[in-house]
């Protein structure tokens, strides 16, 4: 049952990761992977909820398969954020390419902590 | 030389004329495929995940090695699809946005390490931060070289 969810989630989070990035990308020129840095840090906002709304009971097992490790897991990427700063640098573009790494993971990571205190305040 | 440049954003690059493309081939197959391939990488992450699972103030070997792995492979491949061979368009939409970017994840990464740190594990918390993003962007540029060499394309590109 919770394989059927993952994949159910996977189904829906990896096309809309696409697609987000493809609306961000269509915003504005510039070669800065907006799009995976905005997908990534809001999965891990969202991850942050489901996974701070477990802990308090609040959130089904059933939920975190779907959303979480499903949905979240295919919408946020490490192999296109990876890719994208090696790109960047080897185009020459090396402050970029420094600047993408550290802004994500900063952003994810403040990102997931502030999911979890939300959850926190919410449910418990 | 006439092979293509990669592009930076392997998931979608509207500055490369063959991705701005590829909606107008179907945007039904495009998103199945990307929809199908995210299925195939997430089950397989969840799979290693539950095999390979870590208490709450160990390190999360599993994501780790999803995350590293993933990042060798999206090097390989774009690598193959954009300089040593021409793909089917929905290659790289399956492989590359779908089984890869299914398969690794950021928001589990983040949330690995905010868990360390509220468990306590704060050392271990920040030795997986950092080492994660190290290796995988390591794993990338070996990918990519690696793979450049293996086809032949370096030596192209030299003599271009």
């Amino acid at each position: 049952m919770t394989v059927i969810l993952v994949a159910l989630g996977a189904a829906v989070g990896a096309p809309l990761r696409y697609l987000v990035d493809r609306a961000v990308q269509a915003r504005h020129g510039s070669a800065f992977p907006w799009g995976t840095l905005v997908v990534n840090v809001i999965g891990s906002l969202l991850l942050g909820v489901l996974i701070g709304g477990a802990a308090v009971g609040a959130v089904p097992g059933s939920l975190v398969a779907l959303l979480g490790v499903g949905l979240c897991g295919a919408l946020t990427t490490y192999s296109t954020f990876g890719y994208e700063t090696v790109r960047l640098f080897e185009d020459g573009a090396r402050l970029p390419a420094l600047l993408n790494a550290i802004v994500s993971v900063v952003a994810a990571l403040g990102a997931a902590f502030v999911g979890v205190t939300l959850a926190e305040t919410m449910w418990a | 030389m006439g092979a293509q440049r990669p592009p930076v954003d392997p998931d979608v690059d509207l500055g490369v004329p063959r991705q701005r493309a590829e909606l107008r081939g179907g945007t039904t197959s495009l998103l199945a495929a990307i929809a199908g391939g995210g299925m195939v990488g997430a089950l397989a992450r969840y799979g290693l995940t539950v095999t390979f699972s870590h208490p709450p103030r160990g390190f999360p070997w599993a994501t780790f090695a999803v995350n590293v792995s993933g990042c060798l492979l999206i090097g390989a491949l774009m690598v193959l699809i954009t300089e040593a061979w021409t793909a089917h368009r929905l290659v790289r939409p399956f492989l590359g946005v779908g089984v890869l970017g299914g398969f690794t994840t950021f928001s589990t990464y983040a949330v690995e390490v905010q868990q360390a740190v509220a468990a306590g594990a704060v050392r271990t918390g920040l030795l997986y931060l950092a080492g994660t993003l190290v290796a995988a962007l390591v794993a990338v540029r070996l990918g990519v070289t690696l793979t450049r060499r293996a086809t032949g394309v370096d030596r192209n590109r030299s003599a271009g």
